[in-house]
């Protein structure tokens, strides 16, 4: 898959020298920091400054890297962990969405369901943990009700905010064109309120990431990275763990790089609602 | 309908609501269905935050979760805003650290403390650092985005009106970058709630309010773990509301910059 990217982007390269040029100055300024500070890594870990165990040397963390990604290990890890967090997720995005929404059309909803939300909301989601974990027990139950749980916050802020936010106008001006209460809805409030509601999507899947590496800690479930690297600790494989981190970073990068911008793209920005 | 009623109806509904769900929560409790200590009581919970609260249990080890949020944070805004502001001045600072902070950033703060376990041992280092890792994203972020978006007329004007490199820093920049600098706190501090929380689990230490919800688990103590969690919540509620509700009055709303970024 990286492999493609790149070559893609070197045959793509030499059409447009000058356009090139720039654009691998712009690759190599962006690779420059990188090399640097793998360069003091690399000095610290063979000076033997620290115990090796601990401080592996960068082709060591890439060998069990490549290791674990060709025994399939890693892979397996990371698609558990990528089902759980968007398994979570959807149901967050679901109730979130809808509470929100509806807290923001109706006065009685509104006061129904901002209290109990702005209390639960400070707290932090891992506080919640121990008591999932009581409650639904070790596994995979309890970790995707948590990551929704807490992904859920965020969600209904701003879906709310939105749905407040739509211009009057707007709204009546599409009454007195005759809209009724469906069309309203699916033509006006929606979209008026889409970018706040994809803040709010963005926000919770943020949030059910960092939740989620730390609830597979303490969940103990079968599969997944935040458990693999919770368990490499107990061998003293510090390899394993800065695999594992790699791979998190990545798909965190991914999610918000790929998911989140893209969909921005193509609804908010196309709608003209906010400049790109 | 006038204002003052509309809050006091919100106000009044909001006690209902709450009222309710806990009638609701307390039948749950005594219906028997599910197991008690699964389920305490709401007295029996506000007689555990009680308990713990005089015996001065719970207020040792919020004093260790907030000294260890507070060093964290103290340590993240000494990081990040000159950072933040250097990179927004600066290309070729702004050239090295911008690529290393985008790789970071996507990384989850507990990802990193088994790690750090391992390198800092249990307690309150590996804690430390964590929350330290956790808020200074943020705090650059918004420090960055903060004095790069500060209105070039100003500069400007204060540069014609003679000003030096020095009074343009803090009489222009600084002021102007405020409400983003503030905004910045503001969710670092959050951030840092959050993980201090998580790491006290994580690296089980021996103090602190996440180590109690977490020790609470072993042996059952469901009343001790929503006691806590209730205290959790109003240290956090607190500092949001007070502590940087009124930083920001005293100010940016003072200085009569509007919001610009709220997060």
């Amino acid at each position: 898959m990286q492999d493609a990217v790149t070559t893609i982007t070197v045959t793509g390269a030499p059409g447009r020298s000058a356009g090139g040029d720039e654009r691998w100055r712009m690759v190599a300024r962006n690779i420059f920091p990188f090399v640097v500070v793998g360069t003091i890594w690399e000095i610290v870990a063979w000076a033997g400054v620290f115990p090796h165990r601990l401080f592996p040397t960068l082709e060591e963390v890439a060998l069990s890297f490549v290791q674990l990604t060709i025994a399939g290990i890693l892979p397996h890890h990371a698609i558990e962990t990528v089902i759980r967090l968007l398994t979570g997720f959807t149901l967050a995005a679901v109730f979130g969405v809808t509470i929100g929404v509806l807290m923001g059309r109706s006065r009685r909803a509104e006061d129904i369901f901002l209290p109990l939300v702005s209390i639960g909301a400070p707290i932090p989601g891992l506080a919640y943990a121990p008591l999932f974990l009581l409650w639904f027990g070790l596994g995979n139950i309890s970790a995707v009700l948590l990551v929704g749980f807490v992904a859920a916050f965020p969600i209904i802020f701003n879906s709310w905010t939105g749905v407040k936010a739509v211009k009057e106008i707007w709204v009546r001006s599409a009454q007195s064109m005759g809209a009724d209460d469906r069309r309203m809805f699916r033509h006006v409030i929606l979209p008026g309120a889409l970018p706040y509601i994809l803040t709010g999507l963005r926000l919770g899947l943020a949030q059910a990431w960092r939740i989620l590496v730390a609830i597979e800690m303490l969940a103990a479930v079968p599969w997944g990275l935040g458990w693999m690297i919770f368990g490499a600790r107990e061998f003293l494989n510090t390899d394993v763990m800065m695999a594992g981190i790699a791979v998190i970073g990545i798909i965190g990068l991914t999610l918000e790089k790929l998911v989140f911008q893209k969909i921005e793209h193509y609804t908010v920005v196309r709608w003209g609602m906010i400049t790109a | 309908m006038t204002d003052q009623g509309q809050r006091a109806r919100s106000l009044i509904r909001a006690a209902i609501t709450l009222t309710a769900a806990a009638a609701v929560y307390e039948a749950l409790a005594r219906s028997g269905y599910f197991a008690p200590a699964l389920l305490p009581t709401i007295p029996l919970i506000a007689r555990a935050l009680y308990a713990s609260l005089a015996d001065g249990s719970m207020l040792e080890h919020a004093a260790f979760t907030l000294y260890r949020v507070m060093f964290g944070f103290g340590l993240s805004m000494v990081v990040g805003i000159p950072l933040g502001i250097l990179m927004a001045r600066f290309r070729p600072v702004e050239n090295f650290f911008l690529p290393l902070v985008s790789a970071l950033m996507p990384i989850p703060s507990f990802a990193l403390v088994p790690l750090f376990m391992l390198w800092f041992g249990i307690g309150n280092t590996t804690t430390v650092l964590i929350v330290f890792y956790a808020a200074t994203f943020p705090m650059l972020f918004n420090t960055w985005s903060g004095v790069r978006s500060v209105n070039p007329l100003w500069l400007r004007a204060a540069g014609a009106m003679g000003a030096d490199e020095q009074s343009l820093f803090w009489k222009v920049i600084i002021p102007g970058a405020s409400p983003f600098i503030i905004t910045g706190m503001r969710q670092a501090f959050l951030r840092a709630w959050i993980a201090v929380v998580g790491a006290e689990m994580i690296a089980a230490s021996d103090w602190g309010l996440g180590w109690v919800i977490f020790d609470a688990k072993e042996f059952l103590n469901t009343d001790i773990m929503l006691a806590a969690l209730v205290v959790i919540g109003a240290i956090g509620y607190l500092f949001e509301r007070l502590v940087f509700g009124s930083l920001e009055r005293a100010t940016v709303q003072r200085w009569g910059m509007t919001r610009a970024a709220k997060g």
